[in-house]
């Protein structure tokens, strides 16, 4: 961002807007990781804030590339569209893409149809931990946001793990200032948040302001879509969902963009017309329901969905 | 619910829907403001941070719905909705009703995006406030109009003061449980007043709410209070300065955290700019080298810059190749901040395990990270009542002042001056928690006055004279292990090896150097510490050191290691179980220790804390002290 105009040569210190500010922020919090753990990685998840924190990771050690690698943590079950954008977005950067998916969870064929709640345990919680001990990262980055959720506002920005990738709520370490303590023992790692203080709205103006490339999926078109319990679903693999729905459901063309995007089963498609980022954003002011609505996942026991999946080891 | 919160100030919905780019067009140029709301249980701050929430639309109606199914099961406000269910994020304090942790929160109005730490009441929480009145750029301390100034307001307004917070907001909430009652408002700005000039406090604003019902907090004078003439709590938030704002006219500072090279050609220095401004042509000092060069260009991903301000991350390149690498602090040329190693600091203490006076802790200021020990407290702050009261050590929630010693000079300013140049925290080298926040407040002069003197003849001589390479064995164990038996064989076959040596015994040593020090924790780490810096003397001298000491604790056998050269310091574990080296008691000491009639006895009452790696460990059980002595020499002989 273009923090300074300066005019016609006259000094001046124009007052940092709170991007300006949220951008140095997160950009101080990678480097500093960059600098202190032994082997960080980044999360990559091909949504837009992990758009957002690529686009920063990239900023903080220009002109190198950044000294991480990226992580996809895989179901299979992705948008088509996000595996595009991933192999784009890492070869732009000019990064080293890594793509882990649990054996297990491949060799059981578990899918959002049939397993409900274990897809999400097996490939996601399970391959995460899997992962990053298989490569023996002791940081890893995530794009998560205190905004998003209740017990998300209390996480730490630099958030520690047992050697089992457990959270424990009440014994984490005092943040202050911007001094963040990377020490941990051998076994334990960090998750660490360098967007934990920007909102959606705020994600959604950097990506406009900094023109960064998010999945098309983002914007309203016309696409092949069903109703499956209650919820609109966009038929992205006619093949795979006959294959585990055992019929291909009713499909219908319909105008839908998706608010968040994970795997193409679980994540509900909302009706829209909205197909510029101007539009998007006024709907999303407009609307009237948060974000995470559209996931599954949080709706799991009770208000204390996520707090719970965080001790298990869930992002 | 009164219905005038919901004007002005956030009515941004028409704009939204009719001209979406001007909308966005004012947003991307909102400033930023940090605060945190503290004050007392029950005042009403997750009432307040909720009704914020709630006022400026980030409160979605599927939240919404949640919330007024949660506050009749669990509210407090009868059916009514209860706000503080919407911040109170845990499940556990949810079940107790309380705020048990700092929870970040967001919110904007048309002038500003806020980020709001709701900070505990509880007095075993002080640490958790702390962390959140550290970034932030001021304080809403919250008071309850039917209670008015309490102990934990005064604590707590106490600490935003220590932290640096200079503006603060007496919210005197609840005004609708004490019918907008003027005298009763302006008894409680008087009793505050008295005790803000008391502990320093220049000025403060003072403003009458109703979290709950919504008074003053959008609109002043809301219709219930016509008496009071200053703005509301949101028009307060949206005027007041930015910290950041404040740095860019100060003196330019960088701590360097990374050293960009892609290529031989380019060398940036990256950082966040702790205060001041810098343009290309500057002069430029890199410290603790102290020496200059010029700016040549301020890189980032989107071109170069003309210029860049306190609180914007950048890489800097400079006119001339100097020495400079993360830790290293990039300032000003003409005005550089000082270099010291003592100092004297304010600590807040942040964990269960208390301070360890003389034990090397890890001090990360800035980018610079450094082994400090911390000297016994001068005094401790009663925080209720601001007396400093004597002290031996710190404990979690106590704040304390005490001279702080480093291994390495730090570059620094005194905290009032420079946040970012004057705050620390330190780390437990063994847990690795955040053990303590600290303040820099001055360097001590002894620390600018006593250099160290340059000698001709190095240590490097003397161990070459002595054709050897020193060494300090430290030999390690429980009383009656074997350690002076087995160090005693060691040093008579080095003898006949020609090698030159000294032992340093336990028991000797307190017969001399040692013997003001007792028992207690406190003189056990003083014990070490010294005999360190003796091994470490005698290693200068070219010497091979053995040492026997049952120097139970990690960290102080971490603390002597870190004081000698890479390599230098060889941990020597005497392995004897307990119940052998109690059978053996030699001293007769365990059977003393047993009786009670001797205290702090390691392994009886007091811990010994065995090494986790060290270079050579001999088990006396399966070993005679002849053999133990042989396998030692094996260790150390390729080392010459």
């Amino acid at each position: 961002m273009k923090a300074l105009e300066n005019n016609e040569g006259v000094s001046m210190t124009a007052k940092l807007t709170h991007l300006e500010r949220l951008e140095a922020e997160a950009i101080h919090i990678i480097r500093e990781v960059a600098a202190e753990a032994d082997k960080p990685v980044m999360l990559y998840s091909v949504g837009k804030d992990s758009a957002v924190m690529l686009h920063l990771a990239k900023k903080a050690f220009y002109p190198s590339p950044p000294p991480f690698p990226l992580l996809h943590v895989d179901t299979t079950w992705k948008f088509k569209a996000m595996y595009d954008l991933r192999e784009k977005a890492a070869k732009d950067a000019g990064m080293e893409l890594l793509v882990y998916q649990n054996p297990e969870a491949k060799e059981r064929g578990i899918n959002p149809f049939d397993h409900g709640p274990l897809h999400t345990d097996m490939w996601k919680t399970d391959g995460l931990k899997q992962a990053l001990n298989h490569y023996g990262f002791d940081a890893a980055f995530g794009g998560a946001r205190r905004d998003e959720e209740k017990s998300r506002a209390k996480e730490r920005v630099f958030s520690f793990r047992t050697a089992s990738h457990g959270w424990d709520p009440k014994n984490q370490r005092p943040e202050l200032w911007n001094l963040y303590n990377a020490k941990k023992k051998k076994g334990e790692s960090i998750r660490v948040f360098p967007i934990s203080n920007w909102t959606e709205l705020d994600v959604w103006q950097y990506i406009q302001l900094e023109e960064i490339e998010i999945v098309p999926l983002y914007f309203a078109a016309p696409r092949p879509t069903f109703i499956y319990e209650g919820g609109l679903f966009m038929a992205d693999d006619i093949d795979r969902l006959k294959e585990v729905m055992g019929e291909v459901p009713e499909i219908t063309e319909r105008s839908v963009r998706f608010r968040t995007l994970g795997c193409f089963p679980l994540t509900g498609a909302v009706e829209s017309e909205a197909s510029t980022l101007s539009e998007v954003i006024q709907e999303t002011l407009l609307t009237t329901t948060s974000e995470r609505q559209g996931r599954v996942i949080d709706k799991d026991a009770g208000g204390a969905g996520m707090e719970k999946k965080k001790q298990e080891g869930y992002f | 619910m009164t219905e005038q919160s919901k004007d002005s100030v956030y009515q941004t919905d028409a704009l939204i829907a009719e001209d979406i780019d001007s909308y966005l067009e004012t947003h991307q140029h909102k400033t930023m403001l940090r605060f945190i709301t503290c004050g007392s249980v029950d005042d009403g701050k997750s009432t307040l941070i909720g009704r914020l929430l709630y006022d400026s639309k980030m409160i979605f109606e599927d939240q919404l719905e949640a919330l007024s199914s949660d506050s009749k099961k669990v509210g407090t406000q009868g059916q009514d909705i209860d706000f503080a269910l919407l911040v109170d994020g845990l499940a556990a304090e949810r079940e107790q009703g309380i705020t048990i942790d700092v929870a970040y929160r967001f919110f904007n109005t048309e002038k500003r995006k806020f980020i709001v730490a709701d900070c505990p009441g509880h007095e075993q929480y002080t640490r958790n406030m702390v962390t959140g009145a550290s970034s932030a750029d001021l304080a809403v301390v919250m008071i309850d109009a039917r209670k008015g100034v309490l102990v934990q307001t005064r604590r707590h307004s106490y600490l935003c003061h220590l932290i640096g917070i200079r503006n603060i907001v007496l919210a005197v909430n609840k005004m609708d449980l004490v019918d907008y009652d003027q005298d009763t408002f302006d008894r409680i700005v008087a009793d505050y007043a008295a005790f803000a000039e008391e502990i320093g406090i220049e000025s403060f604003t003072a403003i009458p709410i109703s979290g709950f019902k919504g008074d003053n907090i959008t609109l002043a004078p809301s219709e219930n209070t016509p008496w009071y003439e200053g703005p509301s709590l949101v028009d307060h938030l949206e005027s007041v300065e930015v910290l950041s704002d404040i740095a860019a006219d100060m003196p330019f500072r960088m701590p360097v955290q990374w050293v960009n090279r892609p290529n031989l050609d380019f060398r940036g220095f990256s950082g966040l700019i702790a205060s001041g401004q810098v343009k290309p042509g500057d002069a430029v000092r890199a410290l603790p080298s102290g020496k200059t060069s010029t700016v040549k260009s301020i890189v980032t991903f989107d071109g170069e810059l003309d210029e860049a301000q306190a609180g914007q991350s950048v890489t800097i390149t400079l006119a001339d190749e100097i020495d400079c690498s993360r830790g290293d602090v990039l300032c000003v040329a003409d005005d550089p901040p000082e270099t010291a190693d003592q100092f004297e600091a304010t600590l807040v203490w942040l964990n269960d395990e208390d301070l360890s006076v003389g034990r090397g802790y890890w001090l990360k200021l800035g980018t610079q990270t450094v082994s400090a020990t911390v000297q016994q407290p001068k005094y401790r702050v009663d925080v209720n009542t601001m007396d400093e009261l004597a002290a031996k050590t710190l404990s979690l929630n106590d704040i304390g002042v005490a001279e702080v010693y480093s291994d390495k000079p730090l570059v620094f300013e005194s905290y009032a001056e420079n946040r970012t140049m004057g705050g620390f925290i330190l780390i437990d080298k063994i847990t690795n928690a955040t053990v303590a926040a600290g303040m820099l407040n001055f360097s001590l002069r002894r620390s600018q006055n006593v250099h160290w003197q340059a000698t001709d003849i190095t240590r490097e001589h003397h161990a070459q004279m002595k054709n050897q390479t020193p060494r300090v064995l430290w030999f390690t164990g429980l009383s009656g292990s074997g350690k002076s038996t087995i160090a005693n064989e060691v040093e008579k076959k080095l003898a006949l090896m020609n090698r030159h040596t000294f032992l340093l015994d336990g028991d000797n040593v307190r017969h001399g150097l040692n013997k003001d020090l007792g028992f207690t924790e406190a003189d056990r780490i003083e014990n070490i510490r010294r005999v360190g810096e003796v091994a470490r003397l005698m290693t200068d001298a070219g010497l091979i050191v053995l040492t026997a000491f049952i120097s139970p604790f990690r960290a102080e056998r971490r603390l002597v290691r870190d004081m000698l050269e890479d390599h230098e310091f060889i941990e020597v574990f005497v392995d004897t179980p307990l119940e052998v080296a109690e059978q053996r008691d030699v001293k007769g000491l365990y059977k003393k220790a047993r009786s009670g009639e001797l205290k702090n006895f390691t392994g009886i009452d007091s811990p010994y804390e065995a090494p986790e790696n060290p270079e050579i460990t001999v088990n006396t059980v399966a070993m005679t002290p002849e053999e133990a002595a042989d396998h030692i020499i094996q260790q150390i002989l390729p080392l010459k």
